[in-house]
């Protein structure tokens, strides 16, 4: 019987990243997983919990633990989203904490699934001779701890991942931050902006980040493409 | 050059402004800041891989940790240590009250010239101000603080106070203050201090320190630094003054050795810093140097009223290394004066709501994309993303964030639970253009006005799910 996925879009993805949202279906069934998408998904509560709201992040994790209660695999295309349900939910003041610890041990950023779960190693040549640079997110990176599924499945893919000093950065996006304080918030983005290599694409596993950095070297007039990975690694498996 | 910082501190309320102005004004701020924390991070990267990092930072977080959970019994134990071995001890719960104890030290000795050893906590309650204001010349030592003294500047880092400066204003300062070529090397510009403060040293009545940690067994002030400064500062003045903050106490000298090393690994990456003082009182009968007095002054302001929180009373383990400053994505972006008060950076903005009051710190909290660098650098793993949203959630239940967020995060959270409702709202909002609700939605117009809009997808995945996708 084939590995049953549910697949969480999040709610930044599914308005913003659909594509890429469509791309990781199709890149899964490729792998011979049977991909589910559970009606009434909305949003993993992050924006509250961030804000200081643990009262509305409670509420829409209760939501988010009700719709994939029977996910085998709950699978993101996003670092951010998937840290808040594993390293979050289950601090949430007046959780189900049995639910939250369930919730978390099944869920998997996509690259982390990938590399993980499936084990997996190449996908395709569809991405050689591309030079690609890829911005680690601060929550796939530091809460996930992870680091190096990504660029073995960009390699994987015939990639060359370039070196960028600031890399592991913060791309200044963190939400409501980057509406309270945009000065600052774009300055950042700034600083990855000033040091991005020469490269066919930027690629991330946060549609969040990708949205701040696209839209802040559109502000510029200037930068390269900005590609979701799920969409990355779909052109990978070249058919 | 002196315009490139304020003169004193106004408090954090103007903090998006300040930043503004310096990213927008300033931009060599940026540029100067953002290279020297990086060359100091690089170094912590590879004073740790030569330890057992993680094992010294569960240590120190844990001795850490027990002190703060036995403050009383350590600061009895310490004080009647102190006061065996020589050293005056001094109780002060606010500035006002160091501030005053400080001018009768100086009043009782004609005290008519200080010379200061870098202290932050001397900044904080304000003590050049003060004895200024008492007729007593007082020099800092520390070279930063010398440059920042001459400029008339608070310090912009923990560790580094005049770290957004180039090396070229301190040439032009230099030149103007001291005689240097305009061309002169950064040697030269030091041999040029080393020389005028010589004087200085020579001359004070009054050496004033903070001190990096108290040890309660042998009521001993111990004190890192690089220069000699501080080792002159406290060794040649007749009197010498210590300030230290209540959370610097560890509980045996033996503790100190291992803190020494691991704070400066972390702020400098050094193995240890160049010079190392350990203060017990004042000189003995048989002792040819040293201060003939020692006073200890121990200062709350607002210490225990960050150990009185339930959560954040973690931040008191801090050892000031400036470790997280100099990781921060956010501090690089302004340095330290854009944050308004004495602390700046990661560690100040979870330390303000309790040391200054949670109103009066705002929007610290909110200073940060909680993208967890600064706690992956603390060497004594203060938690300090769990910190920012803990002083939010307190800003949230006092009332202190803007009506529009409370009602539109609370708008929204209703909406998350009704997916029918929510898909349509998200369908309705890809068909406006956000430059127009840009203009609706504050939340829009700030991001509006740094980006440009983000491009909506043509129909939402979960749209595209429904249809079937092939």
């Amino acid at each position: 019987m084939a590995m049953r996925v549910s697949l969480f879009a999040t709610c930044l993805c599914d308005q913003f990243y659909a594509e890429a949202c469509a791309d990781a279906v199709l890149l899964l069934r490729h792998l011979g997983v049977d991909v589910d998408v559970p009606r009434g998904q909305t949003c993993c509560g992050q924006p509250a919990y961030n804000a200081g709201r643990p009262t509305e992040a409670r509420d829409m994790a209760a939501h988010t633990m009700h719709v994939f209660e029977d996910a085998e695999y709950v699978v993101l295309p996003s670092g951010s989203c998937a840290g808040m349900i594993r390293c979050f939910y289950g601090e949430i003041s007046g959780v189900d904490t049995e639910r939250a610890e369930s919730l978390a041990r099944r869920t998997y950023e996509l690259s982390q699934f990938l590399r993980q779960v499936l084990n997996v190693e190449t996908l395709g040549p569809g991405l050689e001779g591309r030079r690609v640079a890829y911005h680690h997110g601060c929550h796939a990176l530091r809460e996930l701890g992870v680091k190096d599924e990504p660029l073995a499945l960009l390699a994987g893919c015939g990639a060359e991942v370039v070196e960028w000093e600031a890399d592991e950065e913060c791309c200044g996006f963190g939400g409501l931050f980057s509406a309270k304080l945009p000065e600052v918030s774009a300055a950042m983005a700034d600083r990855k902006l000033d040091t991005l290599p020469d490269v066919d694409f930027v690629t991330s596993s946060d549609g969040g980040c990708l949205l701040q950095l696209s839209g802040r070297a559109k502000k510029r007039r200037t930068g390269p493409p900005f590609v979701h990975l799920a969409s990355a690694l779909w052109r990978g498996v070249a058919r | 050059m002196a315009g490139r910082g304020p003169m004193s501190f106004t408090g954090p309320g103007n903090y998006r402004e300040e930043a503004a102005k310096t990213i927008r004004d300033k931009p060599e701020v940026r540029t100067s800041i953002t290279a020297a924390t990086r060359t100091f991070d690089a170094h912590r990267v590879h004073a740790w891989g030569q330890i057992d990092a993680d094992r010294w930072r569960d240590w120190a977080r844990d001795v850490k940790s027990h002190v703060l959970g036995h403050l009383d019994e350590y600061l009895e134990q310490a004080e009647e240590q102190l006061t065996a071995n020589g050293a005056h001890v001094h109780w002060a719960e606010t500035a006002e009250d160091a501030l005053a104890i400080l001018g009768d030290i100086v009043r009782e000795h004609g005290v008519e010239s200080a010379v200061k050893a870098k202290s932050m906590l001397s900044e904080e309650l304000g003590v050049n101000a003060h004895l200024e204001s008492l007729g007593v010349h007082v020099r800092e030592t520390d070279l930063g603080e010398y440059i920042i003294q001459l400029l008339g500047q608070p310090p912009s880092h923990i560790v580094g106070p005049a770290i957004h400066l180039s090396v070229d204003d301190c040439r032009r300062l230099f030149h103007e203050r001291l005689g240097t070529p305009l061309d002169a090397e950064p040697d030269e510009l030091a041999g040029a201090a080393r020389d005028a403060l010589r004087a200085e040293f020579l001359a004070a009545d009054l050496g004033i320190s903070g001190g990096n940690f108290l040890a309660a067994d042998t009521g001993t002030v111990a004190l890192i630094e690089n220069e000699g400064n501080i080792r002159l500062s406290t060794s040649l003045p007749r009197i010498h003054v210590a300030c230290v903050g209540i959370e610097k106490l560890v509980p045996k000298l033996e503790d100190v050795s291992g803190f020494l090393q691991l704070t400066a690994r972390a702020a400098t990456g050094q193995p240890i810093g160049n010079f190392v003082s350990l203060i017990q009182g004042p000189r003995k009968n048989d002792e040819v140097d040293g201060p003939e007095e020692v006073h200890v002054v121990l200062v709350d302001n607002g210490r225990t009223k960050l150990l009185a929180d339930d959560a954040a009373w973690e931040a008191l383990r801090c050892v000031r290394c400036g470790a997280c400053l100099n990781i921060c994505p956010v501090y690089r972006q302004t340095g330290g004066h854009a944050y308004g008060w004495t602390y700046s950076g990661p560690i100040g903005a979870i330390i303000a709501p309790a040391m200054l009051g949670l109103e009066e710190a705002m929007p610290l909290p909110y200073a940060s994309s909680l993208c967890g660098a600064c706690t992956d650098v603390c060497p004594v793993r203060i938690p300090i993303p769990e910190l920012l949203v803990h002083w939010r959630e307190k800003a949230v239940e006092q009332g202190l964030t803007p009506m529009t967020e409370t009602m539109g995060l609370k708008a929204y959270a209703k909406l998350a639970q009704k997916p029918d409702l929510f898909a349509a709202a998200g369908s309705v909002l890809r068909h406006v253009p956000l430059e127009l609700g840009g203009r609706a939605l504050p939340v829009l117009a700030g991001w509006m006005q740094e980006r440009s809009a983000p491009k909506s997808s043509k129909k939402s995945f979960l749209q595209m799910w429904k249809e079937g996708i092939e």
